[in-house]
């Protein structure tokens, strides 16, 4: 895979992850080039295209669009799995998930990406796994805030 | 100082802005904020500020600035401090930026920090974003960590690897010993990423290919973890709708596929089991069918077996059958990819995929288009071309040039009847006229000229189109060139094909000068429109109507159009004995063997007779040679040659060969209008200012005998033959006229007639002086038509000056050898 990105149905992005070296202003233009064609879409055609030369695989859910750069020899069809078992993942760490939770929590919408895919490739075919090492960091991360909070000063929640 | 507002406090205020200046406004308050709380070096709510700048990237705005802070915060002991540095990192450096490098040493501590989560933070960012430097100076750490038995770093390694491998291929020969036993593994996660990194190794190496090929018998290992994968039960961990692992699944049949890719022994390995993945997987999800395309990829691409491919291109029919457009659409990719190598099987699914043309998804309908003119052979020809011309009807714009493109390459390989390729033709110019490709004109062009038969219907047809719509400029091109051509056979009425139409010259002039000026019509188009006018004026009777077209446009603002419209006024008035011979009927256009449909020599009545289309070597002119524009006025070396034929003279009394003196004529072609008859003493005409250079090459001999044709008085002609390929039907003969006097032969002048049955046409001779006692020879060259392959009979006729006097004499000659006319 060589990026993910995650709109709204307004073409606000929600998640942006690369796996290819691309400046900034390459990125945005991409983006708003692939954005535009995705939203141009009629629901009823296929979740592939071409774009440049590499091939897209999108979906939608709710108001989210999911959509994966892959290259020529990838394969589709477990892309879209891929896909899916992403929503799926977020789905159980926020308990039904919708846009509104990415939003407003897209550094763990993020943590988790990275628990499941790294350089674009799956890293962990097992749901439960994952969820328990975002579980585990999660502990992680308020353990050590405890530690080094000082008694008197508030609660270090980002 | 007030604590920065949190994360989640900022994205709401943020969304509540209702005007993109006041989101502008608020974003800049807050980074100002940031900004000098980052100049205060404030550890605390480092994180806090760097996660909200992560928020304001993603919205667009500029954060650079936090760069530098991303990298205070992985360096940091706090976890919550490396997990958002880490990912402002992936987010806001690059290896563009020299900054990033700063990043290796603290990665090198994090990859053996105590915490895994730690390690993983380093190891995801490492395989995420290293450049090549940082992947140098950390390979040897990822190396170790592909060693641990901590199955949650394992698998992140090795995917560190894959990375590291893609940056520096150099570096890939170091993590060889790691992957000896990573697929003794249980942990599915260390499975997967284990064989992706023996994927990126195999490919990029054929010398690790053969190793894991021979060395580590990777077939047999991993022949041995999909049958497990299948034959074992439900699996809760991993299974997705029934189905184990099938990430794991498509992963190891993708390294089989390499494996076993022109490797006789490691495709039969692996024959069985792909034949049980590919009869036992479920189809109804999306998982199994991505699966089984999976499988059908390995099976087409290794030496499988006749039976497992026929599995395999049944898999992907079922497939096309799908109600999933995108199981669909991905079959018609596969099978476009297999038609070339296993072309019957895909035959068999051809209506289906023919059915595909109407779905609704154009990449669907493109791939379909492509598989279908892949598909179209002989047999199939008629049915298939019905379904095209009806997809190149109702497709989008962005398909028809394409479309009728392949209709045309398609028809002229397999058009069963030269009827059908005209319909075809004319089917597709009428509906898709304008997206026709530029080059499709000339050789559409050539094609009617060839199919001499179907000339009256041809023309027919198109003046008709024309009369319904002259705005797609290929149609009208291609349709005024032939009613320029074969006007004649329009009026005439006849047409045997269909209900030949009743159409007056007027009519037909009024459709072309309509052409002329309509704001529809191209400056080429109206080109095309002229020059048939001018050719009709040798088939029509309404000359005067067209001389008045012609030099209404002799001032014309258009550079071309005005040209040839003086040019072809000079042609009404001072060379009009000329006009007849160069508008005449245009000769059937070889296609040398070797060119393409697009390489044609286009030679039309404007261009100088003499340079004969049949002429081998091809004479190169430009595709656009309708342009060219006739010289009559020299500036070329060819000469324009006075073409004696007589077929359509009526027979004088005493049969068929005719009186040279009398009738010899200069009109050519079936005018219908009588040919003014040019006396024979012509010779200023022909001899003046005419360059003596032998217009021909010698053409490979077929070994005819030369012949004496003629010797009297001391003036001896011998005839000597080739054959004009490739036309067998054509003679050539050049004469060689020697003088054994003592004086030379002076204004020497060689005529030749013919029977009607014939065509003949003169070229220019070398000279028009014999030199005396034998000291030269004067060549001419006299061109043969003869297509029913009569007996060649000639009458000549001669004058020359000797010492003064004139002299004249007829002949006939009638021993030509049979080889030079069977």
């Amino acid at each position: 895979m060589q990026f993910m990105l995650l709109f709204s149905r307004q073409g606000k992005l929600r998640l942006q992850k690369w796996y290819v070296p691309l400046c900034d202003k390459e990125k945005k233009k991409i983006t708003r080039e692939l954005v535009q064609t995705v939203l141009a879409r009629k629901p009823k055609m296929c979740s592939f295209l071409e774009w440049r030369d590499l091939k897209i695989v999108y979906k939608r859910y709710a108001s989210l669009y999911f959509c994966c750069a892959i290259e020529d020899q990838d394969n589709e069809l477990i892309t879209l799995e891929i896909i899916h078992r992403y929503v799926e993942l977020l789905d159980k760490y926020f308990g039904s998930v919708c846009e509104l939770d990415i939003i407003f929590n897209f550094e763990k919408a993020y943590f988790i990406l990275d628990e499941f895919l790294l350089g674009g490739e799956a890293q962990e075919t097992s749901k439960k796994n994952v969820l328990k090492a975002i579980e585990q960091a999660d502990l992680l991360q308020e353990v050590t805030q405890e530690c080094q909070t000082p008694p008197f000063t508030m609660k270090m929640n980002i | 100082m007030p604590a920065p507002i949190r994360l989640r406090e900022l994205i709401r205020t943020i969304r509540t802005a209702r005007t993109q200046a006041e989101e502008r406004e608020m974003i800049q308050k807050e980074c100002a904020a940031i900004r000098s709380s980052f100049r205060e070096e404030d550890n605390t709510y480092r994180c806090r500020n760097v996660a909200k700048l992560l928020y304001m990237h993603m919205l667009g705005y500029p954060a650079h600035f936090g760069q530098l802070e991303c990298l205070k915060l992985i360096a940091s002991q706090k976890f919550t401090d490396k997990r958002i540095g880490y990912l402002g990192a992936m987010l806001l450096l690059d290896e563009r930026q020299d900054v990033h490098l700063l990043m290796t040493n603290c990665i090198k501590n994090d990859l053996n920090h105590s915490t895994q989560y730690v390690q993983g933070l380093a190891l995801c960012t490492l395989g995420c974003m290293g450049s090549s430097e940082m992947c140098r100076d950390l390979a040897g750490e990822v190396e170790k960590l592909l060693k641990t038995s901590n199955s949650y770093l394992r698998k992140k390694a090795a995917l560190c690897a894959v990375h590291v491998i893609r940056k520096v291929p150099e570096l890939m020969e170091m993590f060889l010993p790691a992957t000896k036993n990573l697929l003794s593994e249980k942990n599915h996660g260390v499975l997967h990423t284990s064989v992706v990194l023996l994927t990126e190794m195999c490919e990029r190496s054929p010398d690790m290919l053969a190793h894991f090929r021979k060395n580590e018998k990777l077939v047999p290992q991993l022949v041995r973890i999909l049958k497990n994968l299948i034959m074992s039960g439900y699996s809760p961990e991993h299974d997705v709708s029934g189905i184990s692992d099938p990430f794991l699944q498509v992963r190891i049949l993708r390294l089989l596929r390499i494996l076993g890719r022109s490797d006789d022994d490691s495709s039969e390995a692996m024959n069985d089991i792909l034949a049980q993945v590919a009869t036992n997987t479920e189809t109804s999800k999306n998982v199994g069918n991505a699966i089984l395309y999976e499988t059908v990829l390995t099976i087409m691409d290794i030496k499988s077996e006749s039976g497992l491919r026929v599995l395999a291109i049944n898999i992907l029919g079922r497939f096309l059958l799908n109600n999933d457009k995108n199981i669909r659409y991905v079959a018609l990719t596969s099978l476009l990819k297999t038609v070339q190598t296993d072309h019957n099987a895909v035959q068999r699914h051809r209506s289906t995929i023919v059915d595909c043309l109407k779905d609704l998804d154009v990449s669907i309908k493109r791939r379909a288009m492509e598989l279908s003119f892949a598909l179209v052979n002989g047999n199939n020809i008629r049915g298939m071309m019905k379904e095209l011309l009806y997809f190149l009807d109702s497709c989008d714009p962005e398909f028809k040039a394409d479309c009728a493109s392949g209709v045309f390459l398609a028809a002229e390989k397999y058009a069963p009847s030269k009827r059908w390729h005209i319909d075809t033709i004319m089917r597709v110019l009428t509906t898709a006229g304008s997206y026709v490709r530029d080059d499709s004109v000339p050789n559409l062009i050539q094609l009617i000229t060839n199919s001499v038969e179907m000339h009256a219907y041809t023309v027919q047809r198109l003046y008709k189109a024309l009369l319904d719509d002259i705005s797609q400029q290929p149609l009208v091109q291609v349709a005024s060139w032939c009613i320029g051509e074969y006007g004649d056979l329009l009026v005439s009425g006849q047409c045997e094909e269909e209900e030949p139409i009743q159409v007056t010259e007027d009519e037909v002039l009024d459709v072309l000068e309509g052409l002329l000026v309509s704001n529809l019509s191209t400056p080429v188009t109206r080109g095309y429109s002229l020059t048939a006018i001018m050719k009709l004026s040798t088939r029509f009777t309404s000359v005067n109507r067209i001389k008045k077209v012609v030099s209404i446009y002799g001032s014309s603002i258009d550079v071309e159009l005005q040209q040839r419209a003086v040019e072809y006024n000079a042609l009404f008035k001072k060379y009009d004995h000329m006009r007849p011979a160069l508008l005449e009927r245009m000769p059937i256009m070889e296609k040398s063997a070797s060119n393409g449909p697009t390489e044609i020599v286009q030679t039309n009545g404007e261009t100088e007779p003499s340079v004969e289309p049949k002429h081998p070597p091809p004479v190169t002119q430009p595709a656009n040679q309708a342009n060219d524009l006739l010289d009559l006025l020299g500036g070329n070396d060819v000469v324009p040659v006075i073409q004696t034929t007589m077929p359509t003279k009526p027979a004088s009394a005493g049969g068929e060969l005719l009186d040279l003196l009398g009738d010899l004529s200069l009109s050519g072609g079936p005018a219908p209008a009588p040919a003014p008859s040019v006396p024979t003493s012509q010779p200023p005409f022909l001899l003046d200012g005419l360059s003596s250079q032998p217009l021909f090459n010698d053409i490979a001999a077929a070994a005819i005998p030369p012949m004496t044709a003629y010797n009297k008085n001391g003036l001896k002609i011998d005839f000597t033959f080739e054959r004009a390929n490739p036309n067998p039907n054509i003679a050539v003969i050049t004469i060689h006229a020697s003088n054994s006097t003592e004086a030379d032969m002076t204004d020497f002048v060689f005529q030749a007639a013919v029977p009607k049955t014939f065509q003949l046409q003169l070229l220019s001779p070398s000279s028009n002086v014999v030199p005396a006692l034998n000291q030269g020879t004067v060549t001419q060259v006299i061109r043969v038509l003869n297509p029913q392959k009569q007996q060649l009979r000639m009458r000549i006729k001669l004058t020359y000056t000797l010492k003064g006097s004139p002299v004249q004499d007829l002949a006939e000659v009638n021993n030509f050898p049979p080889q030079s006319w069977q």
